[in-house]
């Protein structure tokens, strides 16, 4: 089998124009809290989740919109869910990052690191109850550092259980640089611990689906466990209003808010020496530099797929992409309505 | 000399104050560069460390960094997270001093933000203060205003035994902005003003932890509450006033060690408690209240307006949920109503 780029691409681009408009209602100031989106990494999630079967599990972090979109939650639902009303997915108790739907076997959590344990227990009952299904387990780089994951990582390989880790890695813990918090190799480190580990192009859908196929095909034939690397971007940074893309979004707005303070608190007495000043400056000037290659246009998903339909058949994906954008805003005008429509 | 200075602010400043005279004081968690760009600027990358997020890891190291001679204070970022590494504070960081026999101390802050009123759902609003205080040596910090968060934190810096401070967001700006409205003006919530700017001394002094405050004096009934819940008590105390009801508001400050004298004595005079406490109610803090004034002898009439449930993320359900003027109120005429001496 190979991947059918029209439908992965329907896939992402259905995420994408969903997630765009949640981001708008977002800053409408129609949900409340943080908004964690998953703009950038649909790939990855298209790429595994077009291949799940009945049966088969996800364990979600408080990225799950993606995911939990393409397994067949009803977008209606999800945003009337991020919104807090009664006719949400979960009634409005959860929100974005705590997503349930128990028709999909899907579970999110908003601790960091929480899907690990997660996939393996429904790993564990899927090789019992349904023989067959895996389970995927979606987390980002940072969450690698978590105890929980690594220790679930092991129980997996132990007890030879089909979990797919999917390890989205866009180089960022938080607002912290990987590269700060991350040692080693994760590969290397996955093999180490007993697993098949693979590399994924997360910006590349084609390469998202071979590598999964492979990957799910491992699993569901019983042997055990794989880490998937994937590569990604965040459109958002961590989350909306991330701080460090604002630093040049709303440059006045975060000059005051967050540089100024830090100015005066440079020139106080008291505290290390001016040549250690000067370093965590530059520091901070490096974090906001290196958090822009996350909106990296070049290695959005997207774009990459368009550009291969476009030159297939450019009338065809115009019609397509007309079609999603008439649909999901019917989905958002009915979400915006008081009673939810109906 | 006094300044105004929000809360958010006052913690750092007095952690500055204190990190500028002892060079052992260091600060690391997660994101801790960014989000207290000012001590990193002043203080440096080794003082001031970003940690991945490995809490049981970084917590469980700043109790043995401690125990060697540095003065850390780590920064769990939400409380709703310490449960990763609670087995640092748990198993670690309270029986150490007991386990050798009084021979090693753990002189630890952690700094945790906490509470809920934001719309972010219920792992990321917990309170979870009386579930820590549970632990013998153990004291947990919770302040509702600048002057108390900076003297106490200083009060813990120089504690020389683990504290957890606890900063509710919903009067920490530096919080409230990251998780609340990220960089939005087209939210609201319900912030009580006067938890996040009030006015300071210019040079911090530690306030002694395990001292309540009186913040309104009241014949009636004491409502006892602490962090944001102090606030709520005010506007409660001022609506039940024009109602012919005289309440009075004692701010707990810390939870561990709980001030018992001032407690007993206010009840003593009232013989009506009603606790206002926003973390959850079974087994927890507001049962412990009512358990040590019974025990100094007074007999009393009690209510409590706590969280019964794990919170909703949807706004209207999270503000039912957590304790609110109106349930406050309600609470207090109740008891007001009946008997002084515990009589039905």
């Amino acid at each position: 089998m190979s991947p059918d780029n029209w439908y992965l691409y329907e896939l992402m681009f259905k995420s994408r124009f969903f997630e765009e408009r949640t981001r708008q209602i977002w800053l409408d100031g129609g949900i409340s809290g943080e908004m964690h989106l998953g703009l950038g990494e649909e790939a990855i999630a298209a790429g595994i989740v077009s291949q799940l079967i009945e049966g088969d599990a996800m364990a979600l972090e408080h990225r799950g919109t993606p995911p939990m979109l393409m397994r067949g939650v009803d977008p209606l639902a999800l945003l009337r869910e991020f919104m807090g009303q009664p006719d949400g997915l979960c009634a409005g108790m959860g929100g974005h990052m705590h997503l349930f739907s128990p028709e999909k076997l899907a579970a999110s959590s908003g601790i960091v690191g929480a899907s690990g344990p997660a996939a393996a227990g429904f790993a564990l009952a899927g090789q019992m109850l349904r023989p067959g299904t895996v389970s995927v387990a979606f987390f980002g780089d940072g969450a690698t550092s978590q105890g929980m994951l690594m220790e679930s990582m092991n129980l997996a390989v132990v007890w030879k259980l089909p979990v797919i880790f999917v390890c989205k890695d866009n180089s960022w813990a938080i607002t912290t640089p990987a590269s700060t918090a991350v040692g080693g190799d994760l590969l290397a480190r996955a093999e180490a611990q007993g697993m098949k580990a693979w590399k994924m192009d997360g910006t590349d859908v084609e390469d998202a689906w071979r590598v999964a196929q492979a990957a799910l095909a491992h699993a569901r034939q019983g042997y055990g466990p794989v880490f998937l690397l994937a590569n990604c971007i965040h459109l958002e940074g961590h989350f909306l209003g991330d701080g460090l893309l604002d630093m040049f979004r709303r440059p006045f707005y975060s000059f005051r808010k967050r540089i100024l303070p830090m100015v005066r608190a440079f020139f106080k007495s008291g505290g290390a020496p001016w040549s250690e000043r000067v370093a965590s400056l530059r520091q901070i000037l490096g974090f906001v530099i290196e958090a822009q290659h996350q909106t990296n246009r070049q290695r959005d998903p997207l774009v990459r797929t368009r550009r291969i339909l476009v030159a297939q058949d450019g009338a065809r994906l115009e019609q397509l992409e007309s079609a999603i954008r008439v649909e999901i805003q019917q989905i958002v005008a009915k979400g915006l309505e008081p009673q939810g429509g109906e | 000399m006094m300044r105004t200075i929000s809360f958010s602010d006052a913690i750092d400043d007095a952690l500055g104050q204190a990190m500028a005279l002892d060079p052992r004081i260091i600060l690391l968690g997660e994101d801790v560069q960014g989000l207290h760009g000012s001590l990193f600027v002043r203080f440096g990358r080794a003082r001031v460390r970003n940690a991945p997020i490995s809490e049981a890891a970084f917590l469980g190291a700043a109790v043995a960094a401690s125990m060697a001679g540095l003065r850390p204070v780590a920064e769990v970022m939400l409380v709703d997270f310490i449960g990763v590494s609670i087995d640092a504070l748990l198993n670690h960081a309270t029986k150490i001093e007991t386990f050798s026999g009084g021979r090693w101390q753990v002189p630890l802050v952690v700094r945790t933000a906490c509470g809920g009123g934001y719309g972010d759902g219920g792992q990321h609003e917990q309170s979870l203060w009386g579930w820590l205080a549970h632990i013998p040596g153990l004291s947990v910090v919770v302040p509702s205003n600048p002057a108390d968060a900076g003297g106490l934190m200083l009060a813990a810096l120089e504690l020389g035994s683990p504290v957890v401070f606890m900063e509710h967001k919903l009067i920490s700006s530096l919080w409230l902005d990251f998780l609340g409205s990220g960089g939005r003006d087209t939210v609201r919530y319900d912030v009580p003003v006067a938890g996040t700017r009030g006015p300071a001394p210019d040079r911090w002094e530690s306030l002694p932890i395990g001292k309540a405050a009186v913040c309104r004096a009241g014949r009636d009934v004491t409502i006892v509450t602490l962090g944001v819940g102090v606030h709520r008590a005010l506007a409660a105390a001022g609506i039940l006033e024009k109602g012919g009801i005289s309440a009075g508001v004692i701010d707990l400050r810390t939870v561990s060690p709980l001030d018992k004298t001032t407690l007993v004595e206010e009840l003593g005079r009232t013989r009506r408690m009603v606790v206002v406490d926003e973390d959850y109610e079974g087994f927890g803090l507001s049962g412990e209240l009512a358990a040590v004034v019974l025990e100094a002898g007074i007999s009393f009439r009690y209510a409590r307006v706590c969280t019964r449930s794990a919170i909703p993320f949807a706004r209207q359900l999270e503000d039912a949920v957590l304790p609110n003027v109106e349930r406050i109120v309600t609470a207090c005429e109740e008891l007001v109503g009946g008997r002084k001496d515990g009589q039905p």
